[in-house]
């Protein structure tokens, strides 16, 4: 992850407030039933947690009946990258109630090569079976690697693709970085 | 982490590690497909000179549940018996793709030796009296997870208690103990400390633990009774005089499992010998307040072996490996 100090800000703290808040209202608008119908918030760890928080505290600001549960969701004994980089569980799933049956917002921070969230998908099954899955994340950097596209996006940025990206409720940086 | 040979390689944090992954690895467990891909690509064979059920096969669950293909070599039914180097029977399975050998022999430090043999990964489930690394792994894991104090045992009380001259799981559960903060007392008869502490007048370097000849000293004030097995395969002298006598001293009798603190906890590292380590009928604990762990190692053994395969492919990372 950048560090903050030396990567430039392209998204200040109240921008991403603002992006989260029109996030929640657009998938109020497009779950089944409009929130009327159980749904459920993924956040994949680490960076997507906090997402998934934002939006279910925004989503309570805006109907406070919407009926929405939130989880987390670790996807390292997933991934298809394992002995390529250092991977590590970060926090231990948490699936807040039965899959079986609805509709799931998967939520992350940045969006790259797609193989965090095609690791997500294979993850979420053992839990039930989703009426559908979406998929939320803060900012989209291109790049990708598999057929995946967001449902929802904060921001869409433009990056090379040796640049470090870091989206926190505190902004999003970029650093342009040359990996070791 | 490339191989686990023993905890001694480790760190603090490099063993915090593997607890904290083996966490994720109950919640696998708890789920109704208890199974994850994330080794689906390995070839785990587990290589075992000496006998074992539960450690053989909590590997094997733990590798297959990881998605591994598993191999089992056994050598009483190998060509070790026509008379095939140890050499020779691990290049041959090296030959046949094997990523990790877990390996169970009575000579200290072949483990070691294999890892310079080849190039798979090599898990020490056993070797002689040296080391036992993932026992004492799921050893601090269950008394942590059931005292509730995630990967800190500071001001917990352990008396071990039992053969410590013939026992790798001493060395690996100290270490593992000690590393999470908890002080522990050995407990033995002069006869059954390893020969470092004969006649040593300070505990010899590498064991930090206190020494006692005395279990009824110390059964009142620990929160951790953790008993050794009496190991008679491998006691060519007269260490004890008679299991009865070894019992009476050394073993959990009524009258000590009175003494016991209410909410203090029982371990064994199993197989467990009926009437000399244990003359109580371990349903009684409960009466006394007294919680039978014996059960939950076994179970956690399985979490904490599948946290290590996992963590010898998933972390390429400076944070595991204090090596």
């Amino acid at each position: 992850m950048a560090s903050n100090n030396d990567a430039a800000c392209v998204l200040p703290a109240d921008q991403v407030r603002r992006a989260i808040k029109r996030i929640a209202h657009e998938i109020l608008e497009n779950v089944a039933g409009g929130g009327r119908e159980p749904f459920v918030l993924m956040g994949l760890a680490r960076g997507g947690v906090w997402i998934a928080e934002a939006l279910r505290d925004e989503l309570g600001n805006i109907d406070g009946t919407a009926r929405v549960e939130c989880g987390s969701l670790d996807v390292s004994m997933y991934r298809d990258d394992l002995a390529l980089r250092p991977t590590l569980p970060a926090s231990v799933s948490h699936v807040p109630c039965s899959l079986d049956g609805v509709e799931v917002v998967l939520t992350d921070d940045v969006l790259y090569t797609g193989r965090t969230v095609r690791a997500a998908l294979d993850a979420l099954i053992e839990y039930g079976r989703p009426r559908a899955v979406r998929l939320a994340v803060l900012v989209d950097r291109g790049h990708r690697e598999l057929p995946i596209r967001p449902d929802f996006v904060g921001k869409n940025l433009p990056t090379n693709a040796l640049d470090q990206v870091s989206a926190t409720p505190e902004g999003v940086f970029v650093s342009t970085g040359s990996r070791a | 982490m490339k191989h686990l040979i023993s905890l001694d390689d480790l760190d603090a944090a490099g063993i915090a590690g593997l607890l904290s992954t083996a966490d994720h690895m109950v919640e696998v467990l708890g789920r109704p497909q208890p199974k994850v891909p994330a080794l689906r690509t390995k070839t785990v064979c587990s290589l075992f000179f000496e006998d074992s059920t539960r450690t053989r096969l909590s590997f094997e669950t733990a590798a297959k549940r990881l998605s591994a293909e598993t191999l089992t070599f056994t050598a009483s039914s190998s060509s070790v018996n026509k008379g095939e180097s140890l050499r020779d029977t691990v290049d041959t399975l090296a030959a046949m793709g094997v990523d990790v050998f877990v390996v169970r022999h009575k000579t200290a430090g072949l483990p070691l030796s294999i890892t310079r043999w080849c190039d798979a990964r090599v898990v020490n489930a056993g070797d002689g009296a040296h080391q036992h690394p993932t026992q004492g792994l799921l050893d601090a894991f269950t008394l942590s997870r059931a005292l509730g104090r995630g990967n800190d045992l500071s001001g917990i009380r352990v008396a071990m208690v039992g053969d410590i001259r013939h026992s790798r799981v001493a060395r690996s559960t100290v270490r593992a103990l000690h590393v999470l903060g908890a002080s522990v007392t050995l407990v033995a008869p002069a006869s059954l400390l390893p020969a470092a502490f004969v006649g040593a007048p300070t505990v010899p370097a590498g064991w930090p633990v206190e020494v006692s000849h005395n279990l009824d000293d110390l059964i009142g004030d620990i929160d951790v009774l953790y008993l050794l097995r009496m190991q008679r395969e491998r006691m060519d002298n007269a260490f004890i005089s008679s299991p009865g006598e070894y019992s009476a001293h050394f073993g959990l009798t009524k009258a000590r499992l009175a003494r016991m603190k209410k909410g203090s906890v029982l371990m064994h590292p199993g197989p467990m010998n009926h009437g000399i380590e244990v003359a109580v009928d371990l349903d009684t604990l409960a009466d006394h307040g007294v919680t039978n762990l014996i059960t939950r190692q076994v179970t956690n053994g399985i979490a904490v072996r599948m946290s290590v395969l996992f963590t010898l492919f998933g972390a390429g990372s400076e944070a595991i490996d204090g090596q």
